[in-house]
């Protein structure tokens, strides 16, 4: 009904080629922008934006990050976790030896670190394909966990093994560190996610994306329109990595706190693969959805009985939420084996030409 | 890049496939098999089934590596080529069994065969502003070309994982046209296909070699198609040479008429 572009011609290649194409969607983004920048702080109490709001938008850029090189550039992953702790060690050794400079610097090159560890792993890829190089993956998610377990220097020689944030404040607010609050903490997430994410949509939009999507569809006819395969895979790795790691740095800075070595374990990795494949692959919303889905709807189903005033035991509610979620994941994946994305592109479609079928 | 490529005179060698012997393992797919390609005719390949054909442009698309004779594109001798410098070199191919990129539209799929005509680098491409909007503004403009002259403009953002074969296959000719390439070799572009759309790929095989100077190597099996379109034809056997020349000259060799109908003992 609403949903409608009749009457939206569009008389340049510059309007086909908008992102947006359609004016629904332009005002539908900005109006999602605006609430989450207004909206979101007005009403979620500090439950809601610690727990809810900071994790699952810092989940959402680790998916973001898988997706690009498990979605767009069809290089399965299972090290997702140990880059994210490559990001997160490098931002915490950064912040501590050069203190006077602000810590979203070295968040945002934090992820530089992470960007060469995974080109390194990535090498694998040229001669191995598919679940097989999955595994050499693996390797790296093991290794790494050994190094931040081993490698004392990385946590300054920490005696429990765990790295903390630094209390860091911009503009004079604190946004890390016991004094920061969730709102300071919230925006400066919320900021530094919707500016990636515009990066990481811009890339899949032009050349570099398509180049991707080349390599993971057909490589032989990619080679053959001039694609070097190994070049395309390792920035594929490396723009993947850079995500994840500076994920992994918000992890510590802005959500926990401070982090153990098994906090970037391989459940860690799972936990974002799942978000990918229940999202969308190859779908920028997609990560969006799969990080909602795994991350968010699970605490809202534990709080719930809360809210409505109903009294279950903890344990109850925690054997409930297992059960629901994981029903939940088999239902989507059946009625819709492309994740959440697709689904959403079904409706819009529907919606589009309601009230004919098609 | 193409652009650096001074055009080569009609009727001149563009390549030469000099004794190449290619084997796998003990199967020999290719023996001792000469041949050349004058720039802008369009040259057919033939043979009966397994007779080396697809090798053969393998070879010279560089995919594979003969273990004897060479390749020489443009008065180069190039035996270890990779399939992406060919492609550099101006040599474009479809292939046998469609090889396009399904989760993309028809339009993007057009736009990967311009990938090398692009240069817009790494920061640009993460902005998407400015010179990389305006460079992919440019290229869309050239694919809409595309587009238009193989008549596929209703299909024009649909997955082709989607599209029927015969549009499919006219999708990947529309690929390979997009990298302007000076030699284009075709695997069986008509395979499949009925009695209208063949007369449509063979009426665009002309247009192209018609409109952009094309060089055309042809793989097809249609003999009625091959002895219309080509004006010299090779004819392999068991990976070797048994013919070569003008289709009326091969029409009437005992050896490829042995070949393809046997031999009476």
């Amino acid at each position: 009904m609403f949903y409608r572009e009749v009457g939206q011609f569009k008389s340049t290649y510059a309007a086909d080629m908008a992102i947006f194409p359609i004016r629904q969607d332009r005002i539908g983004i900005m109006a999602i922008l605006a609430a989450a920048a207004v909206g979101v702080p007005l009403i979620a109490n500090d439950f809601v934006l610690a727990s809810i709001m900071i994790p699952g938008l810092i989940f959402t850029l680790a998916a973001i990050g898988l997706n690009i090189l498990t979605g767009y550039a069809g290089q399965i992953s299972l090290g997702t976790g140990a880059f994210m702790g490559v990001g997160a060690y490098a931002a915490f050794k950064l912040a501590s030896a050069f203190p006077q400079v602000n810590v979203i610097v070295w968040i945002l090159l934090s992820g530089v670190f992470s960007a060469g560890v995974g080109v390194v792993f990535g090498l694998p890829s040229l001669r191995i394909k598919g679940l097989y190089l999955a595994v050499t993956t693996l390797a790296a998610q093991f290794f790494l966990d050994w190094c931040f377990v081993r490698v004392g220097w990385l946590t300054d020689y920490s005696s429990s093994g765990a790295i903390e944030a630094a209390r860091r404040s911009l503009f004079g607010v604190a946004i890390s560190g016991p004094e920061a609050t969730p709102l300071s903490r919230y925006f400066v997430v919320l900021g530094l996610v919707v500016f990636l994410t515009f990066i990481a949509s811009n890339l899949v939009h032009g050349r570099i994306g398509r180049t991707w999507m080349m390599v993971r569809d057909m490589d032989i006819a990619a080679e053959l329109m001039g694609v070097r395969l190994l070049p395309a895979k390792l920035l594929a790795f490396a723009v993947s990595s850079y995500f994840a790691g500076v994920a992994g740095a918000m992890m510590v800075f802005f959500w926990l706190g401070a982090a153990e070595p098994s906090a970037f374990s391989i459940s860690l990795s799972f936990q974002v693969l799942f978000m990918v494949i229940i999202g969308g692959l190859g779908s920028m919303i997609g990560s969006y959805f799969g990080a909602a889905f795994i991350w968010a709807l699970p605490v809202l189903i534990k709080f719930a009985p809360n809210l409505f005033g109903v009294e279950i035991q903890s344990a109850t509610v925690e054997h409930a939420n297992s059960m629901i979620v994981g029903a939940l994941i088999i239902f989507f994946l059946i009625v819709e084996p492309h994740g959440l994305a697709r689904l959403w592109a079904v409706a819009k479609q529907k919606l589009r030409v309601w009230p004919f079928p098609w | 890049m193409r652009s650096s490529l001074l055009p080569i005179e009609k009727g001149r060698q563009i390549l030469q496939v000099e004794n190449i012997s290619l084997s796998f393992g003990g199967v020999n797919a290719l023996t001792d098999v000469s041949f050349d390609i004058l720039a802008g005719e369009v040259r057919a390949i033939i043979g009966p089934n397994g007779a080396g054909k697809t090798s053969m442009l393998n070879v010279i698309n560089g995919f594979y590596h003969p273990q004897v004779g060479r390749v020489i594109h443009r008065g180069e001798a190039r035996t270890g080529r990779k399939p992406h410098e060919a492609a550099r070199r101006g040599i474009g191919r479809t292939f046998q069994n469609v090889a396009l990129f399904k989760g993309l539209s028809t339009l993007d799929n057009i736009m990967a065969g311009r990938t090398l005509k692009m240069s817009r680098g790494f920061f640009w491409q993460c902005l998407r502003f400015g010179p990389a909007l305006n460079e992919e503004i440019d290229h869309r403009r050239k694919v809409e070309e595309i587009i238009d002259f193989l008549e596929i403009e209703h299909i024009r953002k649909v997955p082709v994982g989607k599209l029927p074969y015969g549009l499919k296959k006219r999708v990947e000719l529309g690929r390979a046209l997009a990298q302007e390439p000076e030699l284009l070799l075709l695997d069986e572009p008509m395979a499949g296909m009925n009695l209208e759309e063949k007369e449509d790929m063979s009426r665009f095989i002309l247009d192209i070699r018609e409109t952009f100077g094309t060089t055309i190597a042809l793989i097809e099996h249609d003999m009625g198609v091959v002895m219309d379109l080509s004006d010299r034809v090779v004819v392999l056997e068991y990976g070797r040479k048994i013919a070569d020349g003008t289709p009326d000259e091969v029409q009437n060799d005992q050896t490829v008429i042995d070949a393809y109908l046997g031999r009476s003992h």
